[in-house]
């Protein structure tokens, strides 16, 4: 599947295109086909995502969205020396979902 | 050490003011990010992985403890509780929000400190021995050369569109502390043989992609001439350096391909067209610098410590270096816990590193290109108490230039460029070799990891080092051996094919028994290497 990604303009947050809106949580983005270039020139311009880009993905078993590249998955979840300021702070096994 | 004067201090709050709106403009949406982005580049403000990050200079990596204090202050109201200091004796932010910058460059401001120039292709911060005024082995102080230097370098219109980025460093001693040759520009403060004072100058060093070790081209430039040679190097790469290849725009690769014998010839040509131009700052100008940097009052008092408490020993060992004074150290404090991330403090420990050098070391601290502080001046009949309260904030690690010292980039943890993350191997190369006593054995060995190829971590200048690279989407870790940045500057060389991140960890822990088996007298593991060459330790990793 294709997704895009970028950060939040004000805060620098990552975030993810759910076809609607951007979330802060990758599992929440949805596969746009072909139609990325357009959505990112429109969101852009908005102001409502910086440095849009377009990167492959996988659905997982269990619903969850995993990004192909190791770069995108360390966006996903937060610094792994930093469990602690991940989005998943309680979660032992999220840094192995990025290796 | 120097404080601003009125223009320093307007020029400063003129660019606060100037970025605020700015990022403002940015906001409301009358600036894209490509118009944008070179603006906010220069007030050091990137944009990495996770959130904006900013770094903040300090100049030749001195600042006083209100300016220390403030550094903590800013990471627990704007950042995440946390700062982490660099390579280029700066310290960065991880977690900026757009909406706070210009407020943050305002507290900034308020200390007399700014994040001008900390990137972009212009002149860098510059860098100089963080034991620097205070050690034994020093000619003169050269803080006042580097600020001096810094003053020149500062929006210097000439200098402000490079072909590249440019860092400069500034030493005194014959012991480099501050990988000078490995600098775009290095000066060493020398005496000649009439006992004059004057300026080497090593000029095409540095490290990322195309690693080289910086070729003199001058013995002897009187310092009264100082910057106009300074402006004499830069006008020749700004003039001929490749802006056409971001990969070969550095001055090193000016200097290797016209030959260090022809930059220096044009280099000299430009310099004696420079000579009456009025280019040099006034001696007065000088002169009042200088007087911001005289020794505080040394007291006589103890000249050894008490060494009945064999932990605090240790610490003295490893951690203190000789002073110019007898009865005072510089103390380091290492930000190197074991399985701590190399570089990182806490906002609390930050003012605890603040009002610990008001107290004990004349209100001023320096940071390390290792990424760890200095109290420059603390009295050896100080050194119990001191060492008490950094243990008890976790900063009292015992271990400078061990292995467990190592210097570590960000790596793919928090950079958009890295390829691979350095900071797990840090972590757990730390906790291995303390679980198994061996860093004792080990003595000095400096280990350097980079996360990419543009080697912010000094991997080429570690006697060992790691360089992480991006195999088909997979971390791989290059091992290489024999680096040094010190006096007997050195490259290090590829061991072989790369490993993964548990491989590359049993790889370093098989390279150090090698030294441990083979190693001859006080040979450090530098030494070892280069008596023996690689073949050995190619046989254990590969054989």
């Amino acid at each position: 599947m294709k997704i895009l990604t970028g950060n939040d303009l004000k805060s620098g947050d990552v975030i993810w295109w759910t076809g609607e809106s951007w979330s802060r949580h990758v599992d929440d983005a949805v596969d746009v086909g072909e139609h990325g270039p357009e959505i990112l020139a429109a969101e852009e311009a908005a102001r409502r995502v910086n440095v849009p880009y377009i990167i492959d993905a996988t659905r997982e078993e269990d619903g969850g969205v995993r990004p192909a590249h190791i770069k995108d998955r360390v966006r996903a979840l937060g610094p792994t020396v930093r469990p602690d300021l991940t989005l998943k702070p309680k979660d032992p096994e999220a840094l192995d979902w990025v290796i | 050490m120097y404080q601003y004067d009125p223009y320093d201090q307007a020029m400063v709050d003129a660019r606060v003011e100037e970025f605020r709106d700015q990022a403002r403009r940015r906001l409301e949406g009358k600036l894209t990010e490509d118009q944008f982005k070179p603006l906010r580049l220069m007030n050091g403000l990137y944009l990495q992985l996770h959130a904006y990050m900013l770094r903040v200079a300090i100049p030749y990596g001195t600042l006083n403890s209100r300016q220390m204090a403030a550094l903590g202050d800013i990471a627990d109201k704007y950042d995440r509780g946390y700062g982490h200091f660099t390579t280029r004796q700066n310290i960065q932010y991880n977690w900026i929000k757009l909406e706070d910058a210009a407020d943050i460059l305002a507290d900034l401001a308020k200390v007399e400190m700014h994040a001008i120039q900390t990137s972009g292709n212009c002149i860098r911060n510059i860098s100089s021995d963080h034991f620097a005024g205070a050690t034994y082995d020093e000619i003169i102080d050269p803080r006042p050369y580097a600020e001096l230097m810094r003053q020149w370098s500062s929006f210097h219109p000439e200098f402000t569109y490079l072909p590249r980025k440019f860092k400069i460093c500034v030493i005194a001693s014959d012991r480099d502390r501050a990988a000078m040759r490995l600098h775009d520009i290095g000066v060493q403060i020398v005496k000649n043989e009439a006992d004059e004072v004057g300026a080497r100058f090593f000029v095409g060093g540095g490290m990322g992609r195309t690693p080289m070790v910086a070729p003199m081209i001058r013995d002897f430039v009187p310092l009264d001439q100082l910057i106009t040679y300074a402006e004499a190097c830069l006008r020749v790469y700004n003039r001929y350096g490749r802006r056409d290849n971001k990969y070969k725009a550095r001055i090193k690769i000016l200097v290797h391909e016209l030959g260090k014998e022809e930059y220096t010839r044009q280099v000299e040509e430009e310099f004696a067209h420079l000579l009456d131009q009025g280019v040099e700052p006034p001696l007065e100008e000088l002169a009042r610098i200088a007087e911001h940097f005289s020794d505080p009052t040394f007291e006589d008092g103890a000249k050894t410590v008490d060494r009945s408490d064999p932990d605090f020993v240790l610490w003295v060992d490893r951690n203190t270096h000789r002073h110019k004074h007898d009865s005072y150290v510089s103390a380091v404090i290492s930000l190197k816990p074991v399985g701590g991330i190399p570089g990182d403090a806490t906002g609390e420990q930050i003012r605890i590193m603040a009002r610990l050098a008001k107290q004990y070391s004349f209100d001023e601290l320096r940071i390390m290109h290792t990424q760890n502080v200095v109290l420059p001046h603390v009295k050896i009949a100080d050194l119990h108490a001191l060492w008490t309260e950094l243990d008890a904030a976790d900063l009292g690690a015992p271990n400078m230039d061990t292995i467990e010292d190592m210097i570590a980039c960000p790596g793919l943890d928090y950079c958009a460029l890295a390829n691979a993350r350095s900071l797990p191997l840090a972590q757990r190369i730390s906790e291995r070799f303390d679980a198994s006593g061996k860093t004792e054995k080990l003595g000095e060995l400096k280990l350097k990891i980079s996360g990419c190829i543009n080697a912010c971590g000094h991997h080429h200048a570690g006697h060992i080092g790691i360089l992480g690279v991006d195999k088909k989407g997979v971390e791989n870790y290059q091992l290489s051996l024999g680096g040094s940045e010190a006096e007997d500057v050195s490259l290090a060389k590829i061991t072989g094919p790369g490993f993964t991140e548990d491989g590359v960890i049993e790889a370093v822990e098989k390279v150090t028994d090698v030294y441990l088996e083979r190693k001859e007298g006080e040979e450090r593991f530098l030494d070892t290497y280069r008596r023996i060459g690689m073949e050995p330790f190619k046989e254990a990793l590969y054989g």
